[in-house]
C-alpha cells in the first residue's frame, strides 16, 4: 500500500483543480447563498461535472462509470472543497453509487447506476434521527404488510435531502433503538405519498432536509441488500462516506491555510509584515504539520478502502478524527489571523469556518470516532 | 535461483552460523544484556555481544549500504531489505549503537577526503572507535552558530580552546566531531569549521552531567590548548556550518523515530499500563477520561506513523520534513510518557526501593529523560522556526 497518488489520480486531481478554480470559484458559492437558491447547488455546474464523468468514478464500466475507486473521487472532492463547490457528488457519486453497487440486486444496479453515473439521478442517504450521529439509534419503523413495507418516522439532516431523486433509508424492521441488528435499507422514491421534505437552513448554506415518512408504502423489491442486514451495510457505506468527507475536509483545511498564509505575507502592522511575528509563525508551522498528518491519514484510508483491507473501519475513524480536528484548528486560526476582516461576511474565510463545523458533524464527530477507534483497537 | 534468492539463502546460512544464541529470539533471559556502543574501552557483560559485533563488523553489515572499500557491506537496497528481514526473522539484536553510524559516517561520505574516509569509516563500522558530538556550548544552545570554542592556526596544527556541553557519552568516547570557530572576524555562520579530535589528546577533559532522571548520558567537555593535526579538518576551512546542518538532519531523522510507540502489549505500551493500573472491563480501559485521552493520542501517533511512511514512499524530501518529524516525534514521545505516568498513578512517579516494581521505576526515569528529546538536536521551537521560514516562506523580522 503506497501512500502516494498514481499518475492517473494526479491527472484527475489537476483537472479537478482547474475546474474548481475556473468554473466554480468561491464567488459562485457566494452567489448561490445570496440568491437563497433553493437547491444551493447549480444544475449547470453539475452537468459539466457529469460530462467529465465524475459521478461515475466509483461505478463499474458496465454501468457507465469509470471504476476509478474511492481514491479517484476523493482527489476530486478534495479539490472541489478548496473552492467550497457545492454539488451532489458526495451524496450521489460516493454514497449512492457505492451503496447500490455493493448491495444492490442486478435489477437495482441496472436501473440506477447508469443514471447516477451520468448525473441524471441524484441520491441521498437518510440515516440519523437526532442531533448526534448514531445509525443504531434508528427508530423509523418499517412494518411488513404482505409484500410491502410501511415506513413511519422521521430522518434528520439528510444531505441533499431537498433535491435528491432517490432516498436510501435506514429503517428498523425489528429490535429496539440502539441495536445494531434489526435494521434494513430501503430504496425510496421521494415523490411517494406520505413523504414530506422540510428544507433545513444550516450555517454552511448547503442542501439538507429533515424528511417525514407517514405510512409510506414501499415494495419489498426496493429493499437494498439483505433484510435485517442493514446495520452492517450502512456501517460500510458510512465508512466510505467518512473517508470521502475527510478528503473534502482536507481540501477545506488546505485552502483556508493557504489563504491565511498569503494574508500573513501581505498584511502590515507596526511597519512590518505580520507573518514575521514568531507568535504567528509557530502557529502556522503547527497547522502545516497537522495538515501533513491529515494528508497521510486520508490517503491511507482511501487506499485501504480500495484494497478492501480489513483495517478500513479503523482508518476511516482515524481519517475523520484527524481531518476534523485539523479543520477545526485551521478554521479557527484562519479567522484569528485575519483579524477584523476575518469576521466580516464580505470576506470568504468565514465560509470555511461555517462549512467546517457542519462537516465535522457529518457521519460522526471527532469525539464519536475517537471512541470508535478505541473500540476497534481493543481498548 | 535469482541473485537475490541466492543472497537470501547465503544470508540465512551465515546468520544461522554466526549469530550467537544469546543475540537472537529465544535467548536465555538470565544472560545479561549489553547496550553495545563499541570503542577502545568497551566492556561486555556477555562475551557473545562482542563476538556478534566483531562478526557483523567484519561483514560490514553494521552499515550495509556503504561500499566495501570503506569497510561497508557493499549491498544494494534490495539486498539490505533482505538482510533486515532475515535479521528481524531471527530477532537479532542490534550489534552496535553508534553516533558514528547515525551521524558522522554519512557526512564523511559526503564531505570527507578519500584518506579521511578510508581512515575513519572502517573503524566506525567495526565499532572500534566510539564517537561523540561536540556542538552545543554553555553560551550557544539554540543559537548554535554563535559558538566560541576556537581553533587557531599554529602551522602544522590547530590549537583548540573552549568548552562543549551536552556531549553524549563524552566520558566513554574515543573521538569527538566538533564545531570550532576558525574565522573569528567572519560573519558567525561563515567562521565555523568541522574538526575531528582524538579525546586522548593532551588537554581534553570531560565531566558528566547528572540529569533529572538520575542518569548521566551527557558531559561537559573541556579543551585546554589541545593540538589537533590539520588533516583532521573535514571539508573546507570555515565551511563547517553546511556540514553541521547536514549532520543535524541525520540526527533529527534519527530522533524522530522515538515518536513511534513500542508495540501493543509491551511494557511501555500506554494501553497495557492503563489496563493494569486502571482496570479493564470488556476489553476496555475502565476509566473513560483516560481512555478518551489515550485514544486521541493513539490516533495522532498512528497518523504520524503513516506520515513517516508517506515520506518514505515519496522518496524522502528530507530537508523540508526532517524538522516536522523531529518536532512531532519528540512531542508525541513526551506525551506518551506523560500518559503512561498518569495512568500508573502513584507508581508512575516511583523512584527507588523495593516497594515498587522495576517497570515502574524505569518508567519514571524514562519519562524524565523524554523531557530532553524536544531540546536535543534543536528544540521544538527551533524546528517551528525552520518550518515557518524554509517550508512556509514566512518573512524574517
Amino acid at each position: 500500500m503506497k501512500l502516494i497518488l498514481t499518475e492517473e489520480e494526479q491527472f484527475l486531481k489537476d483537472t479537478a483543480k482547474s475546474f474548481a478554480e475556473e468554473r466554480s470559484p468561491i464567488t459562485h458559492f457566494r452567489s448561490l447563498r445570496d440568491m437563497s437558491d433553493p437547491m444551493l447547488w447549480d444544475k449547470n455546474i453539475w452537468n459539466e461535472m457529469s460530462k467529465l464523468g465524475w459521478p461515475g468514478i466509483m461505478i463499474p464500466e458496465e454501468f457507465g462509470g469509470s471504476n476509478f475507486g474511492l481514491s479517484g473521487i476523493c482527489v476530486v472532492l478534495q479539490e472541489c472543497a478548496k473552492t467550497l463547490t457545492p454539488s451532489p457528488l458526495f451524496a450521489s457519486g460516493v454514497l449512492g453509487a457505492y451503496a447500490i453497487n455493493n448491495y444492490g440486486t442486478k435489477e437495482q444496479k441496472e436501473k440506477y447506476l447508469p443514471l447516477i453515473a451520468n448525473g441524471e439521478l441524484t441520491t441521498s442517504v437518510a440515516v440519523d434521527e437526532s442531533s448526534h450521529h448514531n445509525p443504531y439509534n434508528t427508530v423509523l419503523i418499517a412494518k411488513k404488510s404482505s409484500d410491502e413495507y410501511i415506513l413511519s418516522g422521521k430522518k434528520n439532516f439528510v444531505i441533499d435531502g431537498t433535491s435528491s431523486d432517490l432516498l436510501i433509508v435506514l429503517a428498523r424492521t425489528s429490535g429496539e433503538k440502539g441495536d445494531s441488528t434489526g435494521l434494513t435499507l430501503f430504496l425510496v422514491d421521494p415523490t411517494n405519498e406520505g413523504i414530506d421534505r422540510i428544507k433545513l437552513e444550516m450555517a454552511d448554506s448547503r442542501n439538507y432536509a429533515n424528511i417525514i415518512f407517514d405510512n409510506v408504502k414501499i415494495s419489498s423489491k426496493n429493499i437494498l441488500g439483505d433484510i435485517e442486514a442493514g446495520g452492517e451495510a450502512i456501517d460500510d457505506v458510512l465508512d466510505i462516506g467518512r473517508i470521502a468527507m475527510s478528503a473534502e475536509m482536507l481540501g477545506n483545511s488546505e485552502a483556508a491555510f493557504e489563504t491565511t498564509l498569503d494574508y500573513l505575507k501581505q498584511r502590515k502592522q507596526f511597519g512590518v509584515l505580520i507573518g514575521s511575528f514568531q507568535a504567528l509563525q509557530h502557529r502556522a508551522a503547527e497547522m502545516f504539520c497537522e495538515i501533513e498528518l491529515t494528508k497521510s491519514s486520508v490517503i491511507a484510508a482511501m487506499r485501504a478502502a480500495d484494497e478492501r483491507s480489513n483495517d478500513v473501519q479503523r482508518l476511516s475513524s482515524l481519517a475523520k478524527t484527524v481531518a476534523g480536528e485539523t479543520l477545526h484548528l485551521v478554521s479557527n486560526e484562519a479567522i484569528q489571523m485575519h483579524g477584523g476582516i476575518g469576521v466580516t461576511d464580505e470576506y470568504d474565510i468565514g465560509f470555511f469556518l461555517k462549512r467546517a463545523r457542519v462537516a465535522e458533524q457529518i457521519f460522526g464527530s471527532a469525539k464519536f470516532h475517537t471512541e470508535r477507534y478505541a473500540n476497534l483497537s481493543g481498548f | 535461483m535469482t541473485n537475490l534468492e541466492k543472497f537470501r539463502e547465503d544470508t540465512k546460512k551465515w546468520l544461522d552460523k554466526n549469530c550467537p544464541p544469546s543475540m537472537r529470539n529465544g535467548a536465555d533471559p538470565k544472560i545479561p544484556v549489553d547496550e553495545v556502543w563499541g570503542g577502545r574501552n568497551a566492556t561486555y557483560k556477555n562475551p557473545e555481544s562482542k563476538i556478534w559485533l566483531e562478526r557483523m563488523g567484519e561483514k560490514g553489515w553494521t552499515m550495509p549500504t556503504v561500499s566495501k572499500e570503506y569497510g561497508g557491506g557493499g549491498l544494494s537496497k534490495d539486498e539490505v531489505k533482505i538482510l533486515n528481514e532475515e535479521l528481524f526473522f531471527i530477532g537479532a539484536k542490534s550489534p552496535l549503537l553508534s553516533f558514528g553510524i547515525w551521524m558522522l559516517a554519512p557526512v564523511l561520505l559526503e564531505y570527507g577526503t578519500e584518506e579521511q574516509k578510508k581512515l575513519h569509516i572502517p573503524k566506525i563500522i567495526k565499532g572500534e572507535i566510539r564517537w561523540c558530538q561536540g556542538y552545543s556550548e554553555p553560551g550557544s544552545g539554540s543559537d548554535l552558530a554563535s559558538l566560541s570554542t576556537k581553533a587557531e592556526d599554529i602551522g602544522e596544527s590547530y590549537l583548540v580552546n573552549g568548552q562543549k556541553v551536552w556531549t553524549s557519552y563524552a566520558d566513554k568516547a574515543d573521538w569527538i566531531f566538533a564545531l570550532v570557530r576558525t574565522g573569528p572576524k567572519e560573519p558567525k555562520h561563515d567562521g565555523i569549521s568541522f574538526l575531528l579530535i582524538d579525546m586522548a589528546t593532551k588537554g581534553v577533559t570531560t565531566k558528566p552531567i547528572t540529569l533529572i532522571s538520575g542518569k548521566s548520558p551527557f558531559c561537559e567537555t573541556f579543551f585546554d590548548s589541545v593540538e589537533v593535526p590539520k588533516e583532521n579538518l573535514i571539508g573546507e576551512l570555515n565551511a563547517g556550518w553546511t556540514i553541521a546542518k547536514k549532520l543535524l538532519q541525520h540526527e533529527r531523522a534519527f530522533i524522530s523515530n522515538f515518536g513511534l510507540a513500542a508495540g501493543m502489549g509491551s511494557k511501555r505500551d500506554v494501553v497495557s499500563i492503563a489496563k493494569k493500573h486502571l482496570g479493564e472491563e470488556n476489553g476496555k480501559i475502565k476509566n473513560n477520561f483516560y481512555r478518551s485521552e489515550i485514544s486521541s493520542h493513539k490516533i495522532k501517533e498512528h497518523a504520524f506513523g503513516l506520515t513517516l511512511k508517506r515520506a518514505g514512499d515519496e522518496g524522502g524530501k528530507a530537508s523540508a520534513t526532517a524538522s516536522m518529524f523531529k518536532l512531532y516525534g519528540t512531542e508525541h514521545n513526551k506525551k506518551r510518557h506523560e500518559l503512561m505516568v498518569a495512568a500508573s498513578g502513584i507508581n508512575g512517579v516511583a523512584w527507588d526501593g523495593d516497594e515498587f516494581e522495576d517497570d515502574d521505576k524505569n518508567l519514571t526515569r524514562a519519562w524524565l529523560r523524554t523531557k530532553g528529546n524536544s531540546l536535543e538536536g534543536g528544540t521544538s521551537e527551533v524546528q517551528l522556526n525552520v518550518i515557518s521560514k524554509r517550508v512556509l516562506g514566512l518573512p524574517s523580522q
